[in-house]
């Protein structure tokens, strides 16, 4: 098996990025709850006139933000929001880090404490490549946008798109909008969503707001 | 001020070279300063340092509090033959942490110390002698006053930041909620909105030990042979193992023996382990550069500050500043342990400030921010927090 082990600057993450822009209003206030360096909320602040606050924990995306000149708090997100003020922010960007953490109900939970809606892009392992692996080749999925080995995979959780529809039932959660991501592009109305795409946003918020 | 480096070739170039005390008087009378506990002040005499070049749009300035008994000697030597450079020579110096071939950066000794600053030490003009334990209560405000005074003489609208560890993050506080137009931003390393009683009890602990020194004598001891050395070594003795952790005395010394490789067994050997001669050292050198009344005097103002007690709750105090925020704590500091610096970062967020917040894993407890080990990771955050805070403004 032919695994990836460098993460190279993947060409889905400026798409994820767009797609997030895209559901934004300008001049929001927006937390980016694992922002990496940063990238997503300068752009956000510059090109959006948001406020922004980003979360991380890994020391040199802390840096590479402080840098940017994007505010960030080192937190654990496991652990580390309950110093945020409630309703503090119009959207929490959870992109790619749901399946990493360790209860993701509560995390969610969390974010809509914080947060009025949250932007949650989630990797679907119900898709047809990562199902053909398991079936065929009877081993744990190594794919282009999941490049790790099980040992050594930051993913905890594995879920599909159907999972995290019955997640936000089970938390609660109205979900305001689904966007499969099917090859590069996000695809309002898709054919087989969880077969085709190897990630979904879906927007959240709770009912009532 | 900074002299040719070129001139002295044998100086680091990444050091400030020599520097020069400098001193100003101010709040001569009829203006003199009314302190918080309703007394008033003055003259006072200010001394400071300043490294690096007033620009002349006057927004490089970056203030420097000090902590409980700093002084205003940051960086590099006063004489070339000096042992050691300024408290924060790692820190502040050309390519530094803290900038100096891009920002004038200033330290002034507080008021109530022993480093030049009007004190206990100082004369009282009313009386031509040392003002001694009649110097007039201060408060953490009243030392951030007199520093603000000298800003203005300085001709620095406002500074492009403060910063300051314990004791001198609450300058930083203070200074954000007293003088929110003053500052474009504000950096605050292991400290917090007040002392917690745990704190107060070892200050308290600390100046038992000078009141009951008889040498003392109520605090009028000047002009006397012998000072209460005894005493203000005792308090510095408590008040270090305070800024230390069990992670950095195990990691240091032990219970490693200084004389011997066993134990004597002789009750009148007060430093068989290397960590009692190491306190005892720290409480003998403390006592060549501190006066007992300074001692008293600022460990008081520490206890006593409480921001929110003082200018209502943060959320509302801090949000009257466009400040930026930079809130720094370390993992084994328990003097101001993370959850003090968390309380700041929760307030600012609720006032919908820009606010960085990182706790730095050290095991070298609240000291963390002066010793040069663990300068760098400091400086990764903070030299890029100024340039960004400089260039933001520029843009503007």
């Amino acid at each position: 098996m032919c695994a990836k082990r460098l993460h190279m600057p993947d060409p889905l993450d400026v798409l994820t990025d767009e797609l997030i822009m895209s559901q934004i209003e300008r001049g929001s206030r927006v937390i980016d709850l694992g922002c990496g360096d940063g990238r997503l909320l300068n752009r956000l602040k510059v090109e959006h006139d948001c406020s922004v606050l980003g979360v991380e924990l890994d020391y040199k995306h802390f840096v590479a933000c402080v840098t940017r000149g994007v505010p960030v708090l080192q937190a654990n997100l496991n652990k580390g929001l309950e110093d945020i003020p409630s309703g503090s922010f119009d959207f929490a960007v959870f992109s790619q880090t749901l399946q990493q953490v360790h209860r993701p109900l509560a995390v969610l939970e969390e974010i809509l404490r914080i947060a009025r809606r949250a932007l949650v892009v989630v990797p679907n392992f119900g898709h047809w490549k990562v199902r053909l692996q398991v079936v065929m080749q009877g081993r744990a999925p190594v794919t282009d946008s999941l490049p790790y080995e099980w040992f050594e995979s930051p993913n905890v959780h594995f879920l599909t798109m159907r999972d995290f529809r019955d997640l936000a039932m089970r938390g609660n959660f109205r979900i305001v909008n689904e966007l499969p991501i099917i090859g590069n592009r996000a695809v309002g109305q898709a054919w087989l969503p969880n077969l085709r795409a190897h990630s979904a946003l879906y927007v959240l918020e709770r009912p009532g707001d | 001020m900074v002299t040719d480096i070129e001139h002295t070739p044998e100086t680091d170039p990444r050091s400030v070279g020599l520097v020069e005390k400098q001193s100003v008087t101010l709040f001569h009378p009829p203006h003199e300063l009314t302190l918080e506990g309703d007394k008033s002040l003055g003259p006072i005499t200010i001394a400071y340092e300043t490294y690096g070049q007033l620009n002349d749009a006057k927004d490089n300035a970056i203030f420097i509090c000090h902590a409980l008994t700093g002084d205003a000697h940051v960086a590099g030597r006063r004489r070339p033959e000096d042992r050691k450079p300024g408290w924060w020579d790692a820190f502040v110096g050309p390519g530094k942490g803290i900038d100096t071939s891009k920002y004038f950066v200033v330290c002034a000794n507080v008021l109530g110390g022993c480093q030049g600053t009007t004190g206990p030490t100082s004369i009282n003009p009313a009386t031509g002698k040392p003002y001694g334990i009649n110097f007039p209560f201060l408060t953490i405000a009243d030392i951030v006053r007199v520093h603000k005074a000298l800003v203005d003489y300085l001709g620095i609208e406002r500074l492009l930041g403060v910063v300051g560890g314990s004791l001198g993050g609450m300058q930083v506080l203070e200074w954000a909620a007293r003088y929110p137009d003053s500052i474009r931003s504000a950096v605050i390393l292991a400290s917090g909105p007040r002392l917690s009683p745990q704190g107060i009890a070892f200050n308290a602990v600390g100046r038992r030990a000078i009141f009951t020194d008889p040498r003392f004598r109520d605090g009028d001891y000047y002009g006397q042979e012998d000072k209460p050395q005894f005493g203000l070594a005792l308090a510095r003795m408590i008040a270090h193992i305070t800024y230390l952790s069990e992670k950095s005395i195990e990691m240091k010394f032990g219970r490693r023996l200084q004389h011997s490789d066993e134990l004597t067994y002789d009750l009148q050997r007060e430093t068989e382990f290397q960590i009692e001669s190491y306190l005892h050292y720290q409480g003998k050198r403390f006592v060549e550069r501190f006066d007992a009344n300074s001692y008293l005097l600022l460990t008081r103002a520490m206890d006593y500050f409480d921001l929110e007690e003082a200018h209502g709750p943060m959320r509302e105090s801090l949000a009257r500043t466009d400040a930026r925020f930079l809130v720094v704590s370390y993992t084994t500091d328990w003097l101001f342990p993370t959850s003090q610096s968390r309380e700041i970062v929760s307030a600012l967020l609720d006032a919908r400030r820009d606010v960085t917040f990182l706790e730095l894993d050290s095991p070298h407890g609240h000291d963390a921010f002066l010793i040069e080990s663990e300068l760098p990771m400091l400086h990764d955050v903070v030299s890029p927090f100024f340039d960004v805070t400089y260039a933001s403004h520029a843009r503007h």
